[in-house]
């Protein structure tokens, strides 16, 4: 009985200390030398590997970033949108440089076509998925520019930051965003923007991309742009800019004054986290039509 | 007017439906359950309802209460399930072991892995061998068939042709001894004697076995049925039991006192219901016809070494799910002859 | 009797409006006729608002190589050039034009003799054949030019002419076969010398007799083509398919049929090209199957491109109150349409309307791996496994499995018992592997 145990415990022995030896020595003819500071970077990185930054994971970003800095001595260019200028400065410290400042950039809905400001025309039947629904037709709702409501966004999100309204059939953005861009590649109409999360949260943006003309762009969507120009004639500031019957507001210049948000004939800028309107604002702007709200979660009850 | 549907084309679809396929899985496995009834009375039937109940409940509980998702049992494949998991069985299994049968088929062989189609093995079978493994006794405790609702009290068991074959050649005496002559033997102070019954009564089913394996003649009735109902293609059937013709057929050729002649392989036993229902099983079976073929070669091939050379007397059951583990394999392997190419 | 090897199905034919001749729809009140009939370019316009138009005027021009030319169908004046929904669902460029009257071109021949001595040069042909706008007739619109122009290396050896029709519910091909039977042998004859061939086979499904035994009866007076019944099997009108049924030669993936010495044209195209070559007539109508199960009077109509799908309807009596689904095409390949107005086009084959039972599809349920879809693939692909990949996008598996073989006859997504959206995913499948491909070569 003890021979056995004896035996057992030698032979076994001997066949562990004989493996050891042997992968000791192939660990070391295969060994590959890689910068430590590459290990360093990926620690400080949030290990999302959301593919945000352009590279296949936190690994490959890391190894981007010494790349760049032995090369060129700066990480210009290369940023993680999910850790922000926190993870950047931590990771330029780690690097022995300075990193540069970015302001923190959230995704926007650019579409308000919601179940009921664009009603359904057709019904679509075939698999949940905008990439092909927007090859086939220009949607429910006939607006070849809108929402198509599949959820490609939703699916391409890796941090649970969007999700599709039951009630409107649009995708709304939670606070938790971290702007990697996944949804602006995965949707087709290139409705979500990314863009400066602003002072204090406060945002201030057209929520449309319907290039046609008014009258049609109108006709399926009652919170259309219409292309009027009136906003892009009120702004003290030229960050709005009017094309293909489209305004669009720079955010780098916008100074969220507001004034455009008043003036929006359908309602087609919105406005978030702001405090609400003075009474006396709406004095000023007595020309306007009552005024137009849109609360936090872009609810799209704001018709005039 | 109604909202106009868009939707991309075909805009028509053909008849076939997953509920048709399985429902005519079961019409084709009517005359093999009349034959079990007829030669195991009113067990048959226990047996049977017991297990296609179970399966249902099983799958409605786990779809319910686990998954949490659209309940889908109306879709037959559950039915389907049962009614293979019960002609795998004795007829004289207890409820409870019937009961076990079906949560290891359907829970863990089929849910576990996502539900229908999704299944990398039949479940019937993996339930099937659960049970063989688990409660050896009880599985292959075989009641003798008898006349309809004869003997239904006093169930007399004995043994598969296969079986007692098996143990016969073992013990050293040739095939045809033990075909011709039949055996007794003492256990417990009992006699017992048994004659293998002949090749006419093994194809009318007249023989030891599970309830569904039992009658060659109603499974071949029940396949062409599914041949006509374009249900099952011709390409594993065919290329499984041809194989264990012809390898059988070598093995008796070599030495016929130890091998038993191919014809015997085809009536005794599971091979019929393995080769028509279990194998063509869609879900675990390859796709292209010539995945097909191989696949049921493989399981000719496997069927009779595991019942000339493996522990156990039958491997029809073992065999398939030997092969189903193959089919991803076979899937991948072997692409459909693309238009356009040339043949090598 | 012949048919190709790989898959099929056959779905039930349905065949509504087999015994309705040809009827000439009357001109609307105004035509909207798109920039983009054809496969390639669109095409760029030639008039301006306000100028007068006559029937068979030039009016928009197809420039780029792949690209044709489009005449105005009425006479009138330009109303706007501006966007219209078409039948891709989505608002692009078309030439508006109200009617008034309706005068020809002075040089259009609008008598009705059959004119069967052949003058022009083979050059003369592909050229006009350009000049006024043949496009294929099947469904893909394919500039008929493009496809008279051998490319120099390669032998056209035989002309194959597609009178197939495998789509159900479609018998425009087959009315205009019993018709206009002779002016097609004509135009076959002008096609024959158009690409030097000796040898032409007009291919027909074994489910139009009379049509078969009419052509077969005209072409002893016609050297050199023969009428071939083919066994009615889906898609036989797909090209490589039909070339495999009738000659039995395989077009290599990614290959034209030129490559084992075929060319394939519709019948219709047939017909346009003797029209256009005899008569001068450029194509600016064509023949529109308005069909389904409730509609009133389905038949078979001779309608100016640009109508509006809604007058077609009207005439065959009206749209009918439970309607689903408007199909522009056959159920297999068709279009839905998203609304009754949107003009009619030179790729226009049929109208089928759906009741609203049919128009839904199946729910999907989980794929029960039964092959199927892999036996039926005419291309010999695994429907399955690309649109699984497509599902999961993996593009680049999609690329390796030859999704761009796939020409998306739906056989697979008809056949699939569990009611998969196959095709739809193989679609977008072959888009993105599309895009993915262009961005390789650019690099």
């Amino acid at each position: 009985m003890n021979d056995i145990i004896i035996y057992a415990v030698i032979f076994l022995g001997v066949v562990g200390a004989a493996s050891a030896v042997i992968l000791y020595f192939i660990a070391q003819k295969f060994k590959v030398i890689e910068d430590p500071k590459i290990d360093e970077v990926e620690g400080a990185l949030p290990a999302a590997n959301c593919g945000g930054c352009g590279f296949p994971g936190c690994r490959g970003f890391s190894e981007a970033l010494v790349k760049s800095v032995n090369e060129k001595q700066s990480i210009e260019g290369l940023s993680c949108p999910v850790g922000g200028n926190d993870v950047m400065a931590k990771v330029a410290a780690i690097l022995g440089i300075v990193a540069e400042e970015k302001e923190p950039q959230i995704a926007v809905i650019r579409c308000s076509g919601s179940k009921e400001n664009a009603p359904k025309k057709i019904n679509y039947d075939g698999p949940a998925t905008c990439a092909f629904a927007h090859n086939l037709s220009s949607g429910e709702s006939g607006c070849p520019y809108g929402c198509l409501g599949c959820g490609d966004c939703v699916a391409a999100c890796k941090f649970d930051a969007i999700y599709m309204d039951e009630v409107t059939g649009l995708p709304v953005v939670k606070d938790n965003c971290v702007a990697c861009g996944a949804c602006v590649i995965a949707c087709p109409r290139d409705i979500i923007e990314l863009r400066n999360k602003g002072k204090k949260d406060r945002r201030i943006f057209v929520s449309c991309m319907n290039e046609e003309k008014g009258g049609i762009a109108k006709k399926n969507c009652s919170v259309a742009c219409i292309g009027c120009s009136k906003c892009f004639k009120v702004c003290p500031f030229e960050a709005i800019t009017m094309n293909n019957n489209l305004a669009y507001i720079d955010y780098e210049k916008c100074k969220l004054c507001r004034k455009c948000v008043l003036e929006c004939p359908t309602g087609a800028i919105h406005e978030l986290n702001f405090p609400p309107r003075k009474e006396k604002v709406a004095e000023v702007e007595s020309n306007v039509e009552p005024k137009i709200e849109v609360n936090k979660d872009q609810s799209l009850d704001t018709k005039e | 007017m109604n909202l106009l549907t868009l939707s991309g084309s075909p805009h028509v679809h053909g008849d076939s439906s997953t509920k048709k396929i399985m429902y005519g899985v079961v019409i084709a496995m009517i005359p093999a359950m009349l034959v079990s009834i007829y030669f195991f009375g009113l067990d048959a039937i226990r047996v049977t309802l017991i297990s296609v109940i179970a399966c249902l409940i099983v799958e409605w509980a786990i779809q319910k209460y686990l998954i949490k998702g659209p309940v889908t049992i109306t879709d037959g494949s559950a039915i389907v399930t049962g009614v293979l998991l019960a002609f795998n069985v004795p007829s004289n299994l207890p409820i409870v072991i019937i009961i076990i049968g079906a949560i290891v088929s359907i829970g863990i062989a089929k849910m576990s892995f996502g539900g229908l189609g999704k299944n990398p093995f039949n479940p019937a079978l993996v339930g099937r061998v659960f049970l063989l493994i688990s409660f050896p006794v009880q599985m292959t405790t075989w009641p003798k068939p008898a006349a309809l609702f004869s003997g239904l009290t006093d169930a007399v068991t004995g043994p598969t042709p296969l079986g007692h074959l098996k143990e016969a050649v073992k013990a050293g005496r040739t095939v045809q001894d033990v075909l011709e002559n039949g055996s007794s033997w003492v256990m417990d102070g009992v006699n017992y004697s048994y004659q293998i019954p002949g090749y006419v009564d093994q194809l009318m089913g007249n023989m030891g076995g599970s309830l569904g394996e039992v009658s060659a003649i109603a499974l071949i009735l029940g396949g062409i049925y599914m041949l006509y109902r374009k249900i099952i293609t011709w390409h594993i059937p065919v290329a499984y039991i041809g194989s264990v013709v012809v390898f059988s057929g070598i093995l008796w050729m070599i030495n016929p006192d130890i091998y038993v002649n191919p014809g015997f392989h085809l009536v005794a036993g599971g091979l019929m219901l393995g080769a028509i229902f279990m194998a063509t099983d869609m879900v675990s079976s390859p796709m292209s016809w010539k995945g097909q073929l191989i696949f049921g070669l493989g399981c000719g091939v496997l069927t009779v070494i595991i019942r000339i050379w493996g522990a156990y007397p039958e491997g029809v059951s073992f065999a398939i799910l030997i092969m189903n583990a193959f089919v991803p394999l076979i899937n991948r392997g072997l692409k459909p002859k693309r238009f356009g190419e040339t043949a090598k | 009797m012949k048919t190709f090897k790989i898959g099929g199905v056959h779905p039930p034919e349905n065949k509504l409006s087999t015994d309705r001749p040809i009827e000439v729809l009357a001109i609307p009140a105004q035509v909207i006729i798109p920039l983009s009939q054809s496969l390639g370019a669109p095409s760029v316009p030639v008039v301006n608002k306000g100028d007068a138009v006559k029937v068979g005027q030039l009016i928009a021009k197809g420039e780029a190589f792949i690209s044709s030319n489009i005449h105005s169908s009425v006479s009138g004046k330009v109303l706007k050039i501006d966007e219209a929904m078409d039948q891709s669902g989505y608002r692009r460029q078309a030439i508006f034009i109200t009617v008034e009257g309706d005068e020809w071109m002075e040089d259009i021949d609008r008598s009705a003799e059959l004119k069967k001595e052949i003058t022009l040069t083979k050059e003369e042909i592909v050229s006009k054949v350009k000049e006024l706008g043949i496009v294929g007739l099947g469904g893909a619109t394919f500039p008929s030019h493009v496809k008279l122009m051998v490319p120099t290396g390669k032998k056209a050896e035989v002309l194959i002419l597609n009178g197939v029709e495998c789509e159900p519910y479609l018998t425009a091909d087959h009315r205009l076969m019993l018709e206009k039977g002779e002016e097609l042998m004509v135009g076959i004859k002008i096609l024959m010398k158009g690409l030097d061939v000796k040898r032409a086979v007009i291919g027909i499904e074994n489910n139009k007799l009379d049509a078969i035994g009419h052509l077969k009866n005209i072409a002893k007076d016609f050297d050199g083509i023969e009428v071939e019944a083919l066994k009615v099997q889906y898609p036989q009108g797909g090209e490589k398919q039909l070339i495999d049924a009738v000659l039995r030669r395989q077009v290599p993936s990614g290959k034209l049929p030129i490559e084992v010495g075929a060319v394939v044209h519709n019948v219709g195209t047939a017909f346009a090209v003797y029209e256009a070559v005899q008569k001068n007539k450029p194509l600016f109508e064509r023949v529109v199957t308005v069909t389904g199960k409730n509609v009133k009077n389905p038949g078979n109509f001779m309608v100016r491109v640009g109508t509006s799908i809604n007058e077609l309807i009207e005439k065959a009596g009206g749209l009918p109150e439970d309607t689903g689904k408007i199909v522009s095409g056959g159920p297999m390949m068709g279009k839905a349409l998203n609304s009754v107005d949107v003009p009619v086009v030179k790729g226009t084959s049929g109208i089928l309307l759906f009741k609203e039972k049919e128009a839904r599809r199946v729910d999907p349920t989980n794929c029960i791996r039964c092959g199927k879809c892999i036996t039926v693939c005419p291309m010999g692909l695994e429907p399955v496994l690309l649109a699984q990949y497509a599902e999961l996008e993996m593009w680049e598996n999609v690329e390796a499995e030859r999704a761009l073989d796939c020409i998306e006859c739906g056989s697979c997504q008809y056949t699939c018992p569990a009611g998969r959206p196959l095709l739809d995913y193989i679609r977008l499948g072959k888009f993105r592997v599309g895009q993915i491909i262009r961005n390789r070569s650019k690099k």
